[in-house]
């Protein structure tokens, strides 16, 4: 039943300042936020507070008036301080000062042989109500799981190949009951089988390893073979018409305390790495944490990138910048905004690259040296020019020049013909980075993605 | 750099919005670039982090590539003057001979090219795109050291405008821009470019028995009369060198023949830079070589006539085939874009390219024609490579 595939194409990109293995020692932030742009396809988001208004964890704060059911819940209890709006009056945070002890909203408990004979459709309402169907994605178009659809499989990313990724065997250590439970709300939900992918090379966690019932296939590979996106492809592809969902393993184990706990527990233990930060580890928040406490007095400088997320998908943020909703790691890298004399001819094995074009030197380099990279984008925008780039990095059956370019021309039968189906940001994320014309070209894929959806 | 930078910045308001120059701000930012990789960061949203390659960079190789083309083209323009002329030169004289004639071509081609390249980015109000700066170097090598500069300079003006910028510029180009120069000058000035008088004399008379036939045409020559072409290669030009046509001259290319096209070695040189940098694609340049023997061998069975019996090995050596299948074939947005499709399309080319040469004797070359026609071809290749892929996906899909 359980599958070993072997990925060769992609690129690992090795970064400097990686989190170590420990949890810092530094008080809980004050301010937490929603950010309803965290929501991909989030297009219309309704508010259920006020500024001014007191919430408890787990209290209903919005929800997408498309989509009415799915509560977007308060990681913390405490007071809505601000409503920050921006252009066109777009909601852009919901923020909370909060409490010093967490209260949180009572939900239904149940134990083990209660959730054997619970029915889908009162998981459903517990955990649309509770806050935690958000962590359900769905594929094609990575948009949060709609409550009436049945998927042909259920997947689950258990490793993380990203640069400077949180190492989620460290993250999720001790939530091994919660995650068992989380796999058996899931079972509920598609007759298919539920994959659980390791790597292959990697130690299996103990959180994962003794789970029954579900397929454990293992892959190997540089990245972006961690992709749950990339897995699917491999072991149950995504054709037109089929529906796919995809599960991280904390939201997994979020869904299993909503039902053992009866409660919306936010906590997280994130990663803060990156080359700037002088003390890169783990750090035990919550979901929307503010990220000054982390950050401050603990950088080399102060010319730097806050991004939330990790370097290929992640978000620009302030300093005061609230962490993302599916975020589990803080990168701090150098800003790049500066003229460099010469730098698009001299040879130099410092930048990072995935081309061996004149100069380009850093494939000499051993594949354990660690770069600092910076914002810098290295060149302005082109057209399209070099070919057969991007399907050195994207280990899929996919001709990614030309679905791009069926975007770009809002050609719908070529986009669906393509592949469009089987790709979000995040799988094409390497080709936007090795792009020698410099396009976006994850922007440029989720316009085609919405215009399919809303087709 | 400071103070350059400094210059830079000092003129920059002239050329921004509501500046006196602000149409003429594509051809700031060019000169800008070319000193200073340009302060721009990545987008808030997703990558956050770009690699270190630009376009650039990336055509800056191909220029490279074509170094030792171009310095060997040089010095074998002087060679061939002193043979003509039977003069002997020290390796100076000779390649300092061939720099006064091939710089003045480069010049032109770069003067008329950019020229037109920038007036068009300043109509357009488009950034100035890269890609001249090879086509602006491949143009003076396909072009034999006698052509006039007028010519020089109108195939470059029609190759940039016709060949590429009415297409949308650089990236949206069908034919190679390169060679649409090269065709432009041979259908319309046939007379000077058919490959019979190919050598710089200068105002002196060549020696006696001098001919500065290239290699193709003789090979023509020799099958029209009936007589073998290796025995022609080796009878001519015998009183200047014993073995002046023999296949390691053929090979490194002390013979007649467009500035940088002579050497098969330089331009194996070449390859071995593009492939080792990946920028050129190496399963191009391998199956125009395997198209063109496995061809010539198919001409030795059939042996109609002598240039079909001449050793295919020739076909490697003699022409443009190595230079063409090098820099031209792999020019990445003439070529076919699949990785499937390259090899059908090299391989083709380097059929193609025989077919021509051997079964049409009105026109020498092949190469170039071979090369323009799978242009026009390409496409097709891919779509059909691609369409395959869309098969597959389709066989999975239930509704």
């Amino acid at each position: 039943m359980s599958k070993i595939v072997k990925l060769k194409k992609g690129f690992d990109i090795n970064l400097a300042g990686k989190a170590q293995k420990q949890i810092a020692n530094t008080p809980p932030s004050d301010t937490f936020a929603i950010k309803p742009t965290d929501f991909v396809g989030m297009t219309r988001p309704k508010l259920l507070v006020a500024e001014g208004d007191s919430v408890k964890a787990g209290t209903p704060v919005l929800y997408d008036k498309m989509q009415e059911n799915v509560m977007i819940c308060s990681p913390v209890s405490g007071e809505v301080v601000e409503v920050k709006r921006g252009a066109k009056r777009k909601l852009l945070e919901i923020k909370i000062l909060a409490d010093k002890e967490i209260e949180y909203e009572n939900f239904q408990t149940y134990n083990v042989s209660d959730i054997k004979s619970l029915s889908r459709e009162e998981a459903t309402a517990q955990m649309t109500k509770g806050g935690v169907w958000a962590n359900i994605i769905q594929r094609p178009f990575g948009v949060i799981a709609k409550e009436e659809d049945t998927p042909k499989s259920i997947f689950i990313s258990a490793f993380d190949t990203h640069p400077l990724a949180a190492d989620l065997a460290f993250t999720l250590k001790g939530e091994e009951e919660a995650f068992k439970t989380g796999i058996e709300i899931l079972k509920k939900f598609t007759e298919g089988p539920i994959h659980i992918n390791h790597d292959l090379n990697g130690e299996v966690s103990s959180v994962f390893s003794g789970i029954e019932g579900v397929q454990h296939n293992k892959f190997s590979g540089p990245h972006p073979a961690g992709n749950v996106g990339v897995q699917i492809h491999h072991i149950d592809p995504i054709a037109k018409g089929d529906l796919i969902w995809t599960v991280s393993p904390y939201g997994v184990a979020q869904i299993g305390k909503l039902f053992s706990k009866g409660v919306y527990d936010a906590s997280k233990v994130i990663a803060l790495a990156g080359s700037e930060v002088t003390e890169p580890q783990y750090y035990k928040t919550l979901t929307g944490a503010c990220i000054n406490k982390m950050v401050e007095g603990n950088l080399k400088q102060d010319h730097v990138r806050y991004i939330s997320g990790n370097v290929l998908t992640g978000e620009k943020i302030d300093a005061d910048g609230y962490l993302g909703f599916y975020h589990n790691s803080v990168v701090v890298i150098p800003e790049g905004d500066f003229e460099e004399a010469f730098g698009w001819i001299l040879p130099t094995t410092k930048k990072l690259s995935f081309h061996r074009a004149f100069g380009l030197l850093s494939f000499l380099n051993s594949s354990k040296k660690e770069y600092v990279v910076n914002t810098n984008t290295h060149g302005e925008k082109r057209a399209f020019v070099m070919t057969g780039a991007f399907e050195k990095v994207v280990p899929m059956d996919i001709y990614c020049d030309y679905l791009f370019k069926a975007v770009l021309s809002e050609d719908y039968e070529n986009m669906e013909a393509l592949g469009i189906y089987e790709v979000i940001e995040e799988d094409i994320a390497l080709c936007e980075f090795i792009d020698v014309s410099k396009h976006d070209l994850q922007a440029m894929l989720r316009e085609g993605l919405t215009l399919i959806q809303t087709s | 750099m400071k103070f350059v930078q400094k210059g830079f910045d000092k003129i920059k308001p002239l050329f921004e919005k509501g500046g006196k120059y602000e149409k003429l701000h594509p051809i700031y930012e060019g000169h800008r670039t070319l000193f200073f990789a340009p302060k721009i960061v990545t987008g808030s949203k997703g990558a956050q982090i770009r690699d270190g390659i630009d376009l650039k960079r990336m055509m800056m190789t191909v220029i490279i590539a074509m170094v030792p083309c171009l310095l060997f083209g040089m010095w074998n323009v002087g060679h061939q003057y002193y043979l003509a002329t039977g003069v002997d030169a020290t390796f100076l004289d000779k390649f300092l001979i061939g720099a006064m004639k091939v710089v003045p071509i480069i010049a032109v081609s770069y003067i008329v090219g950019l020229g037109t390249e920038f007036t068009i980015c300043v109509i357009r109000q488009h950034d100035v795109n890269e890609g001249f700066l090879v086509t602006g170097m491949l143009i003076p090598l396909v072009v034999p050291p006698t052509i006039p500069l007028w010519q020089v300079g109108l195939a470059t003006f029609f190759a940039v405008l016709v060949g590429k910028e009415v297409f949308g510029g650089t990236g949206m180009n069908i034919l190679n821009v390169a060679l649409t120069a090269r065709a432009f000058l041979y259908f319309a000035y046939p007379s000077q470019i058919s490959g019979e008088v190919w050598t710089y004399l200068g105002d002196k008379a060549p020696v006696d028995g001098y001919s500065g036939a290239t290699s193709l045409a003789l090979a023509v020559e020799a099958s029209n009369s009936g007589m073998g072409v290796v025995d022609k290669l080796a009878q001519t030009n015998t009183a200047l060198s014993a073995d002046f046509f023999s296949l390691p001259n053929l090979f490194y290319g002390f013979i007649p023949g467009s500035i940088g096209e002579t050497s098969t070695l330089a331009a194996l040189l070449g390859a071995l830079i593009l492939i080792a940098t990946g920028v050129g694609s190496w399963k191009i340049i391998v199956s125009v070589f395997g198209g063109a023997f496995l061809t010539g061998l198919l001409m030795n069975q059939v042996a109609a006539n002598t240039y079909m019996e001449m050793p295919a090995v020739y076909h490697l050596v003699i022409g443009g085939l190595a230079f063409g299948a090098v820099f031209m074939a792999t020019d990445p947005v003439s070529a076919a874009q699949t990785e499937a499709g390259k090899w059908i399309y090299g391989f083709l080319i380097g059929v193609l390219t025989i077919i021509v040469r051997v079964l049409n004797p009105a026109y020498p070359e092949g190469i170039m024609l071979a090369i323009l026609l799978m242009n026009v071809f390409a496409p097709l290749i891919d779509f059909y490579v691609v369409q395959a892929n869309k098969k597959r996906r389709l066989a999975r899909a239930t509704v």
